[in-house]
């Protein structure tokens, strides 16, 4: 009899387990075995890249939160979105999750900090954002206290953040434009919505708003300048084709270029997991935006810096990115071919040859070649003169880099992560 | 006490070459895979980048990438007459330390052996009677032949985009390439690197002297490649840094460059730096591995429990590892039983430098690659008759200059003063007309029953144990051999132009002191007695048949080429027996 009670009481203890395990599951009105819509959610949280900012880089504990992420106001830090009832969002219900991934507020009703792109995610629909819930729900639930945002005055203040929707966020679903293909339209939401480009490709305004005119043309973040991603020839990607987008997103390598620094964690989190039909609707929509086209004159072959950086290019940098400039196609970088060494805000390309840079491996493309570091042995007047050759050299043009740039950014990148 | 660590499929001891060609095979089979290493963790833009790697200094002449004496030395004596001494600073060779092990830091020179090297014991005795050979030689068979390895031999070239030029297809001798190689199953994956002047030159004369010139085989590419395991190398620059050196540009085969970004992804396996084993542990039959013991650099004692062990450090520590975890017999050269120590050898390498007339010779010797040469290969193995010359073994021979780095490239004709003006201006006079090809003579090493390995009786390392002791000399075969093939490369180094000629005979005493090459071998050889060979044609232990030796610990005798293609051609072949035969069925792969 005894024997029976304990038996039972076990039982009801595996049940309780079981209910505690899978207790996310509760939480909203998703239905643990919805595999499609759970699918649906998975890969959509993929393309929104989640994981990257809700997770400390390198800890095996996905979604727990706890990341800093650095912006112009000071470090926000990611909250847990696992569904652990009590320090997650298993407790929230489906409306919650829903405000504060598409309008930006939070489950006490204030507002979100704009570093959680809603201003993007607005984009999807309700039924993407509840997939993504969904998804979630099914993930191991992890007990981790958020760590507290604290931003100096008066961006502590969260109501202010009522002013800064009203400048800057526009909510609503991506409208598909009947003009275009659905392929176009796929990437347009894609870029727009949960893939968030414009976060760190689009110049921000004092206030850390879009500006919108200056649509994907490049901006600064966290010690990187992001590029121009429009067509345009000189800055953009006017001279990648749609199939070296695609490989670039899908693999973290093409025929000119290599991701590295932020972008290297989108592609090893993001771009190379989704399908390859969204990698091509992206590089379509991408190549359909026109830019900036300008009519820049490179500097003349005797400019003084264009001396000085032949030299420094010749014994420094040709060894891997050749003579001719075109390096090795998925191994080292063109340098010919780069806009990004061509950027208006060089700080990225300074960066690179100052502290050097690690390409993302994926699984197409293991071998993650590195640039080896420069700052070093080569001064910022040398730094700035073989980036000024590089910029001017081979079908190129671009402004002169100053070496007060060059002396800005290792100032600014000397205590950073690389 | 050791804290015991949760028991995986494999533990591999050593992230060298053939610890990581092991690693990488063994994952694709769904093992759960442990590398224990004891150096540090290396990678091409971290630890050698082309911004400051090109430092002779630092890498040269102290010796940065190597296993630091103070960590781990051997003692050594000539003869078995005299007391052992510790090597305090590395001389003949340089024992490597670290991920990617020596495959960091050699040349990338990347020979074959020839068919009869495999099958030298019987080969020489059918043509020239056993009475040719010096009694106390201890030459033998490998166990397996070269048709066995040529698969493995490919693989490992196209794993690291071999540049070269085919010179037997299948047994059709090729034009330009080794006309006296085994017969190859397919060209190389890339051509031959494009050869500097003074090259060009040497192969000039040798052709014009009756001989068959070709560009050495190289693990530095001419041509950008991706391998087999989707990894991409760079074309290599020809910036003369190569052996002591990492490469900084992608350009040389590494476990690095080849392996290792596919080995790391893996979930199936892990690597543990910065911890040396110091035992392979077996159960009370003796006759099954339990897993290692190793000490990681707070001193800490862990085991490691593994159902398979490889052993897959550098020649000697195999032999250590062996000799201190007391598995197979200690060699004994007195009673000439056992065979953990035997048939320990070398290479026997020479040189001759060629002084020119700098008005009319500029070699620009600074261009090259750590494979870089044109070489001839009619005195090798037994590509010759030997019987008028009464020794045995061979060289190939070459313009093989890895470079001119300044500090060791101050060469001067004979009769130059040592110092001074007259000194000074000789080495600015000489430098870029000089042929200076290091191991222009690259000569095969037979064994003898008293070169081995043992443990000396006196001293011992920082963990107490005993240290391994070196007894090694030349032999008159060797020196013979040696003076034999100086004179012929002499005579191609004269017929270039040269005014002066100044030969370096290898003479005995052997000398621990001067570097000669890397290339340690034997003292846990493969064979097909397991009373008079370590391991079987398989490179498993014959007493414990749960581990396997890698390495050219495995070779018998030295060929007179370099080993590192053998080395990866073996650890496939020993990969490939594992897979097909020996996870099957566990067991001794060949009845003792």
């Amino acid at each position: 009899m005894r024997k029976t009670t304990n038996v039972r009481l076990l039982g009801a203890l595996v049940a309780f387990v079981a209910v505690g395990a899978s207790c996310s599951a509760q939480a909203g009105d998703s239905d643990p075995q919805a595999f499609t819509q759970i699918e649906r959610g998975r890969y959509l949280a993929v393309t929104s890249d989640c994981v990257s900012c809700h997770t400390v880089p390198d800890s095996n504990q996905p979604f727990a939160g706890g990341r800093a992420i650095e912006t112009p106001f000071g470090n926000i830090f990611a909250p847990n979105i696992t569904p652990d009832p009590e320090t997650g969002i298993g407790a929230w219900s489906d409306d919650e999750f829903d405000a504060a991934v598409r309008k930006g507020i939070g489950r006490t009703g204030s507002p979100l900090y704009p570093a959680m792109p809603y201003n993007a995610f607005t984009k999807m629909s309700r039924t993407d954002v509840q997939a993504i819930r969904a998804y979630l729900n099914t993930v191991t639930p992890v007990h981790n206290p958020r760590a507290a945002t604290a931003l100096p005055f008066p961006f502590n203040i969260r109501a202010a953040m009522r002013v800064w929707n009203a400048l800057y966020f526009k909510e609503g679903e991506y409208t598909p434009d009947p003009q275009k293909s659905s392929e176009w339209n796929r990437g347009a939401f894609l870029v727009d919505g949960p893939a968030h480009c414009g976060a760190c490709h689009t110049p921000k305004s004092l206030l850390g708003g879009d500006k919108l005119n200056q649509y994907l043309q490049g901006s600064y973040l966290q010690g990187w300048s992001a590029p121009d991603i429009t067509n345009s020839t000189r800055l953009g990607l006017g001279r990648w084709a749609v199939d070296d987008i695609a490989a670039f997103l899908k693999t973290g390598h093409n025929r000119v270029s290599a991701a590295t620094g932020p972008m290297a964690e989108a592609v090893k989190l993001s771009t190379s997991q989704m399908t390859d039909a969204d990698v091509r609707a992206i590089a379509t929509y991408l190549k359909s935006l026109p830019g900036v086209e300008d009519d820049v004159k490179p500097l003349p072959q005797d400019n003084p810096a264009m001396a000085a950086g032949a030299a420094i290019y010749r014994d420094q940098c040709s060894a891997c990115h050749a003579l001719d400039g075109r390096g090795v196609a998925k191994l080292f970088p063109s340098i010919a071919d780069s806009s990004m060494v061509r950027s208006a805000d060089p700080t990225t390309a300074i960066r690179i040859v100052l502290r050097g840079a690690r390409s993302v491996a994926t699984a197409s493309e293991p071998t993650a070649p590195g640039m080896p570091s420069y700052g070093r042995q080569l001064g910022d007047g040398q730094v700035a003169a073989v980036l000024t050759y590089m910029r001017n050299m081979w079908g190129g043009a671009a402004p002169a880099v100053a070496a007060k740039d060059v002396t800005r950014v290792r100032s600014e990148t000397a205590s950073r992560p690389d | 006490m050791a804290r015991r660590l949760p028991k995986k499929d494999v533990v591999i001891i050593g992230l060298g070459w053939t610890g990581s060609i092991m690693a990488q095979e063994l994952t694709d089979e769904g093992l759960d895979v442990i590398a224990i290493e004891r150096g540090p963790w290396r990678d091409t833009p971290t630890d050698f980048p082309p911004s400051y790697m090109q430092d002779e200094l630092r890498y040269r002449v102290r010796h940065e990438l190597f296993l630091r004496p103070d960590q781990l030395t051997f003692t050594f004596r000539n003869k078995m007459d005299q007391t052992a001494l510790p090597i305090r600073s590395w001389g003949a060779f340089m024992p490597p330390n670290g991920v990617g092990g020596g495959g960091v830091h050699w040349n990338a020179e990347m020979w074959r052996f020839l068919p009869s090297d495999f099958v030298l014991k019987s080969h020489l005795t059918e043509r020239y009677g056993k009475s040719f050979m010096p009694e106390d030689m201890t030459i033998q068979d490998w166990g397996i032949t070269f048709d066995d390895i040529e698969p493995f031999y490919d693989r490992f070239e196209h794993l690291c985009g071999t540049s070269g030029t085919a010179g037997n297809l299948k047994g059709q001798i090729q034009e330009g390439g080794n006309p006296f190689e085994g017969p190859r199953s397919r060209p190389y994956p890339t051509p031959a690197q494009p050869q500097p002047f003074s090259q060009t030159l040497f192969a000039k004369a040798a052709r014009e002297l009756g001989y068959k010139p070709f560009p050495q085989p190289s693990g530095n590419l001419s041509t950008a490649y991706t391998n087999p395991l989707g990894l991409r190398m760079g074309p290599c620059t020809y910036c003369g840094f190569c052996e002591w050196f990492g490469c900084g540009n992608y350009s040389k085969a590494s476990p690095q460059t080849t392996i290792l970004p596919v080995l790391v992804r893996k979930s199936n396996f892990t690597a543990q730096d910065n911890s040396e084993v110091v035992r392979i542990n077996v159960d009370r039959s003796g006759k099954h591995a339990t897993g290692v013991t190793f000490v990681d650099s707070s001193g800490e004692e862990w085991e490691q429990q593994a159902d398979l062990v490889i052993l897959s450090a550098y020649t000697m520590f195999n032999v250590q590892l062996l000799l201190h975890s007391k598995i197979g017999q200690p060699y004994d050269p007195i009673a000439n039983s056992g065979v953990i120590g035997r048939n320990y050898t070398h290479q026997t390498t020479s040189t001759v430098n060629g002084f020119f007339n700098n008005k009319k010779f500029n070699f620009n010797p600074f261009i090259a690659s750590g494979s870089i040469g044109m070489c001839i290969d009619e005195f090798n193995g037994d590509n010759f008759d030997h019987g008028p010359h009464g020794f045995v073994g061979g060289a190939y021979m070459g313009q093989v200059q890895t470079g001119a780095r300044p500090i060791e490239s101050t060469l001067t004709p004979p009769g130059t003063p040592k110092w001074g003006a007259s000194w000074k201006s000789a080495v600015r006079d000489n430098y870029l007309s000089t042929v200076k090809p290091g191991t222009g003579v690259h000569g095969s090493f037979y064994a003898y029953r008293d070169n081995y390995l043992d443990l000396d009786p006196e001293y011992k390392d920082r963990l107490g144990r005993p240290l391994m002791r070196i007894t090694m000399d030349l032999h008159e075969n060797e020196v013979k051999q040696n003076r034999f093939m100086t004179d012929k490369f002499a005579e191609i180094i004269k017929a270039m132009g040269a005014d002066q000629l100044a030969k370096h005979y290898r003479t005995a005493p052997y000398d621990n002191t001067e570097y000669q090459t890397t290339h340690l071998n034997g003292g846990a050889i493969m064979g097909t007695d397991p009373k008079t060979s370590a391991i079987n044609r398989y490179l498993q232990n014959w007493d414990v048949s749960n581990l396997f030796v890698l390495g050219a610990s495995a070779f018998p005798q030295n060929a007179g080429y370099n080993p590192t293609l053998t080395v990866g051609a073996l650890a496939y072949w020993a990969a490939d027996a594992i897979r097909n035969r020996y996870l099957k069925n566990p067991g001794p792969l060949v009845d003792a």
